[in-house]
This record gives structure tokens, C-alpha cells and sequence, in this order.
């Protein structure tokens, strides 16, 4: 039988501060557009996961390979090169730069020094920043310095700059975390927008919103795997039920 | 892309532009008799380094405290080819070794070492001037960046490499002169840099370098690297996520203050007729780095003036207070962090310009507001017959000069 091919493929990864294991032999698989909720109580190492598979944190041991690329033992713009878009927990922008500069930079061209230097704002350019802005709801916000904006305009500017890399595997870090029930809302739709077409990897609280998008739950408990499968079967899992959804 | 952000900044970096240009070419000669403007020609020399500081620190948030290395490195090449020119067989005929530099034979040296040869060619030299502070800065930066080394640590470091090559230079005084430096240079491909007219050339040539450096920094800065680099100096981290490879903008930023740096020393060399350990060492370099903090860390033009204001500052005390100097610039460079974070420039652009702009807008108003009455006043006239109007200003208002000076209306008559 042909072994079936994953967008990502987690193995046995262990990751290890100072005895203190975060991450303890876990492993996972997401297929090629799936869109996998990661949830579970603090603690439980959902982000390390994703400073793992970024590259932000290294591996104590294990292997994450992504489209056949060994992630482990590439550096973090390699990363981003192979398709690999990462959304930070705390809107994570450059608040010194205008939108449209925050959105600029995240353009994939003119990534090497030279390139940079040379980099000229053409008119591909403009259009492609402008209808992400707009995709992002900041289109009369182009020229603001980031810094001015508001907490959740700060979230879609940082969904904005990961959506101009068009990653083939997207993480998201509580997007929705500190928005209004107003802004929670426009996040979903612009969520369900711009996750067609990928592989997605979220780790969100807000259990309306996780049964609203994820085809497949990953339900971690002290950096192991509790549970897997869709939402209704983890919503049942007893253990589940104890350590994270309660009663 | 036009918006009026851009347009407006345009406009300002013009005038700063002309207004630099103008003291430089302008008023300095003019106003300063050869000696003093060959100082602000050396102070301008350090201005190349403040330049560089600008972008390397103000920009990518790396602080060099060591950029004296490459101020160093660029005077020593131009100054061995300038003490090669000088040490002419005939002028060290005195010598045991007639024909070398006059320090190596005090210090029982019979030959060239093998790398002064290169230094018996002009255009090599310029291309050594260039490629030996950049190659080593490369090198250097490979070594810190690529490991990470940042923040504080990459200071001290640089501040450590600072040392090691003052006490280098100091104690190879066979090859280079030691702590006395390499002195009494004389002519530069047979022209006698000591002359008054070779002074005001070599001060004009500093002010086109530096012309030019400018404006390579203001395309710099105004590059994606130059946003790239306010991006690394506010969040690295996440710089490296948006797909960049953080350690190589590190890596190109301190290469292109070192080449200023030693294009800097160069034109020290040149104007001052020496070059010596104590340009190389820690104190110079934390004095460069106080030029770029007073002009302000982010401003190019700033830390022109930044330079000239406490190199000016720095011989004025120190020719009638030697000893106060190295206390004061301490003092300054506390004071400005505290006080002026953003130096002279943020004073500039926070309180100067808004109240240009103010005055501007005020002239502006008073114009319009004369306009107007201008405006209806001629508008009244239409009314008036044309043998009581002269140029436009009501008869009435005329006095006995007019028949003194006999004027005349539109039509010829007299208006009398």
C-alpha cells in the first residue's frame, strides 16, 4: 500500500528546557488543506509546538518534515521559504512602519541584501499590499504607523503580512484572542477567507469558534497527545473532558 | 508611490540638503581663514563615521563602539602610501637604510616589510583603503552575527577588538610607527599636501565625498533595506519570520559603516598629515559614537552637525581646559540620552520645524490677508477716474511728492 502524503508530518518530537520536557514524543500528521485545531489546557507546550515547527525553538529530538523538507535543521527564513507562515500569539508587527510598509516587507521578493537594496515599489507591488489591506479590513489605514493602531487591527495586520507570503502551511496563535465580540466575528469570516487552499494549524480557546472551522482537533495535555479526531469525538473523550473541556 | 508623507519629506530632505550644501561650500570658506576651515575639513572627515553610525545604530541597532578600527585601518592605508612618497632615497640619504620609512630604520629594520609593497601604488592603495576595513568588518561580522551575538555583547566586543589593535599598532613600531604614528607625510602623487591651496583642494574633495556619502546613505535608508533595518533594530525576531535572513543585513550594515568609516580616515590622513594609534583606539571611537548620539541616531544629516558641533565644542575647551574635555564629553553624552534622546535633529524636528511651519503659515496668512485688501482696493478704483489713479494707489493717498517727482498717469497727463 502507498504511504499517504501529509503537508506535515510531526514524529516523536521531544523538545527539552533543562529536564523540563515541553514537548514529550508527540506526533501528528496534517493533510495537504486541512485545517487542525490544537487545543488544551496552559501549559500544555500548543505554542512550543509551533516555536518548533518554525524554527523559533529547536528540537531536542524527533523530526518534523514538511512537504519533504527536514524543518528541524533549517534556519527560520528557510522556513518561511518553504512555505511555512507563522502567526504570533501577541500581535507580533513592526510598530515603527506604516501598514503598508509592515505589509511590504512581508512580500516575498527582495529577501537577500542586495535585493532589498534594489527593491523598487513597483506597481505589482501596490496592488498586492493594497488587496490584502483590503482583504484585512485596513485599506484606508495604509499610510498609519502600526504603532497607532488597535489591538485587533494589530492581529489583522499580522494575519495581512503572513497572508502576502501566501504560506502553504499557516499557523495561527489565538487569532481572535482580545478582540471584540465584533471584531471576533469579522476575524472568523476573514479566517475562513483566507484559509482555503492551505494546510492550517490553529490554537484557539474559544470553543464556538474551534468547532466553526477545524476539520481535525489535536487535544494536547502536558506536551503529550491526549486526543485526536473531529470535534464531536473529542467533545466526548472522557479524558478530554477532565483535563480541559470540563463538565 | 506618491502620498504627501513622501512629498513632504521630499521637500525637507531638499532643503536640508541645500542648506548643508551652502555651509559647506558657502559660508565656511568664506568666513574662515585656511587653518580653521582645514579643522572643520578634519571634523568633517569624522563625520563620515557618524554617517555610518547613523545606519549601522540609529538604523539596524547595532552599537559599534570600535568604528575607529575602520577609521584606522582606511588613514594607515592612505598614510603608508603617503610616507612611502615621502621616504624618497635623497630626503633619507641619512639613513642606514636610505630609502624606507624613517621609524623602520630606528627600529633596526633594513627592508620594506613585505606588506608596505602594496602601498607603492597609488590605485592600489585607494582600492586597499576600501577593501581592508570592509573585507575585515565582513569577516567580523560573519563571525558575531551569524552566531547571534548581539546587544551589549557585540559592543564590548568591538570595544575589545578596538583595543587589540591600538596596542597592535603600538607595539609593532617597527612596521607601523607605533604609538607616534606614522607623521611627517609630505606629498601626494608629487603634489605638497602641506600647502594652503592643497589644504582648500583637499577640503573641497572632503565635501564632495562627503556630498556623495550622503546621499548614498539617504538612498540607503530610503531602500526596503533601510525599513528592514528599523525592523531588525525594533523586533530580530520577527524579522527572521517574514523570511529574512537577519544576520546578512547585520553583515551589510557594518561592512558599509566600515567603508565610510575608512573613507573618513582617509581624508583625515590626507588633511592632517598623519595618522596615529589614538584615532584607532576607544576613546575615538565612543567620541564618534557621541557625534552621531548628539546629532541625533537617526539622522543622517544630524550627525553632520552632531560632528562639527562637539569637534568644535572639543577644541575650544580643550585648547584653554586640556584636562575638563574627556569629563565633559561624558557629561554630554549623558545629557543628550537623557535630555535630547533623538539630539539635535529630534530638536529640529519636533520644535524648529513645526515653528518654521507656523511662521510659514503666518507668513502665508498675512500675505493672503494683504492680498485681499490689495484686491479691493483696486477693485474700489475701478470706480475712480483714471486721472486721479497712480500705479494703482488711490490719488488721495498720494502727498506733494508726487508733483515734486512728476508723475505722470497711465494716459500721460500730468497728474498734478
Amino acid at each position: 500500500m502507498k504511504k499517504k502524503e501529509f503537508a506535515l508530518e510531526v514524529e516523536d518530537l521531544t523538545v527539552s528546557f533543562d529536564g523540563f520536557k515541553a514537548v514529550d514524543s508527540l506526533s501528528f500528521y496534517v493533510d495537504e488543506g486541512e485545517i487542525r485545531v490544537i487545543i488544551g489546557p496552559n501549559g500544555a507546550g500548543k505554542t512550543t509546538v509551533l516555536d518548533l515547527i518554525c524554527g523559533k525553538t529547536r528540537a531536542t529530538s524527533g523530526s518534523i518534515k514538511f512537504h519533504g523538507h527536514e524543518l528541524t535543521r533549517l534556519k527560520e527564513n528557510e522556513i518561511v521559504d518553504v512555505g511555512v507562515g507563522r502567526k504570533f500569539q501577541n500581535p507580533s508587527i513592526y510598530e515603527n512602519l506604516t501598514v503598508f510598509e509592515n505589509l511590504e516587507l512581508s512580500y516575498p521578493k527582495g529577501k537577500k541584501v542586495f535585493g532589498a537594496l534594489f527593491f523598487k515599489r513597483d506597481q505589482a507591488v501596490i496592488d498586492k499590499v493594497r488587496e490584502v489591506a483590503s482583504t484585512i479590513f485596513l485599506e484606508d489605514k495604509l499610510h498609519v504607523k502600526a504603532s497607532l493602531l488597535s489591538h485587533g487591527q494589530k492581529q489583522w495586520l499580522e494575519i495581512g503580512m503572513l497572508l502576502i507570503q501566501n504560506p502553504s502551511l499557516m499557523m495561527l496563535d489565538e487569532p481572535v484572542a482580545g478582540m471584540s465580540v465584533a471584531e471576533r466575528k469579522q476575524t472568523a469570516e476573514l479566517l475562513h477567507r483566507i484559509i482555503k487552499g492551505r494546510s492550517v494549524i490553529v490554537i484557539e480557546h474559544d470553543m464556538k469558534f474551534v468547532e466553526d472551522i477545524a476539520d481535525r482537533v489535536t487535544v494536547m495535555h502536558q506536551g503529550k497527545l491526549l486526543a485526536e479526531g473531529s470535534m464531536e469525538s473529542v467533545k466526548k473523550n472522557q479524558q478530554v473532558i477532565d483535563v480541559y473541556l470540563g463538565q | 508611490m506618491k502620498t504627501p508623507e513622501s512629498i513632504s519629506r521630499n521637500k525637507s530632505l531638499a532643503l536640508n540638503f541645500i542648506v548643508l550644501l551652502a555651509l559647506l561650500i558657502l559660508v565656511f570658506p568664506s568666513a574662515m581663514d585656511i587653518f580653521r576651515l582645514n579643522m572643520m575639513g578634519k571634523y568633517l572627515s569624522y563625520a563620515f563615521v557618524a554617517m555610518g553610525l547613523v545606519l549601522c545604530w540609529g538604523y539596524g541597532g547595532i552599537l559599534s563602539l570600535g568604528q575607529g578600527i575602520f577609521f584606522g585601518l582606511g588613514g594607515y592605508c592612505m598614510a603608508m602610501f603617503l610616507k612611502l612618497e615621502a621616504s624618497t632615497p635623497e630626503y633619507t640619504a641619512s639613513q642606514t637604510t636610505p630609502g624606507i620609512p624613517d621609524f623602520m630604520d630606528w627600529n633596526q629594520l633594513t627592508a620594506l616589510p613585505w606588506f608596505w609593497n602594496a602601498f607603492k601604488s597609488f590605485p592600489l592603495t585607494l582600492l586597499l583603503i576600501i577593501l581592508v576595513p570592509t573585507v575585515f568588518a565582513y569577516f567580523f561580522g560573519l563571525c558575531m552575527f551569524k552566531r547571534r551575538v548581539g546587544g551589549v555583547y557585540f559592543s564590548i566586543i568591538t570595544q575589545a577588538i578596538a583595543c587589540i589593535m591600538t596596542i597592535l599598532i603600538v607595539g609593532q613600531q617597527g612596521y607601523t610607527g607605533g604609538i607616534n604614528g606614522i607623521t611627517d607625510l609630505k606629498t601626494c602623487m608629487g603634489f605638497d599636501i602641506r600647502t594652503n591651496e592643497a589644504k582648500l583642494f583637499l577640503y573641497y574633495l572632503c565635501v564632495f565625498l562627503l556630498v556623495l556619502a550622503v546621499l548614498l546613505c539617504v538612498w540607503v535608508s530610503r531602500s526596503k533595506a533601510g525599513r528592514l533595518l528599523l525592523a531588525i533594530r525594533d523586533d530580530e525576531e520577527r524579522v527572521r519570520f517574514s523570511g529574512y535572513d537577519v544576520a546578512n543585513f547585520k553583515i551589510f550594515v557594518l561592512c558599509f559603516s566600515a567603508l565610510l568609516s575608512a573613507i573618513g580616515g582617509a581624508m583625515f590622513t590626507l588633511q592632517t598629515g598623519f595618522m596615529s594609534p589614538s584615532f584607532v583606539g576607544i576613546v575615538a571611537s565612543i567620541e564618534m559614537v557621541v557625534f552621531c548620539a548628539v546629532g541625533g541616531r537617526t539622522s543622517i544629516f544630524g550627525a553632520i552637525y552632531g560632528t562639527l558641533l562637539v569637534s568644535i565644542a572639543k577644541t575650544a575647551i580643550s585648547e584653554n581646559f586640556p584636562e575638563l574635555w574627556s569629563l565633559l564629553i561624558g557629561a554630554i553624552f549623558i545629557g543628550c540620552v537623557l535630555v535630547f534622546p533623538k539630539g539635535l535633529a529630534g530638536v529640529y524636528n519636533d520644535h524648529v520645524l513645526p515653528w518654521l511651519m507656523s511662521l510659514d503659515e503666518r507668513l502665508k496668512t498675512a500675505c493672503r490677508g494683504a492680498r485681499e485688501q490689495h484686491d479691493a482696493q483696486v477693485e474700489a478704483l475701478k470706480d475712480v477716474p483714471s486721472d486721479k489713479v497712480l500705479l494703482g494707489v488711490p490719488a488721495e493717498y498720494l502727498s506733494d511728492e508726487r508733483d515734486a517727482l512728476g508723475l505722470m498717469s497711465d494716459d500721460g497727463r500730468s497728474l498734478s
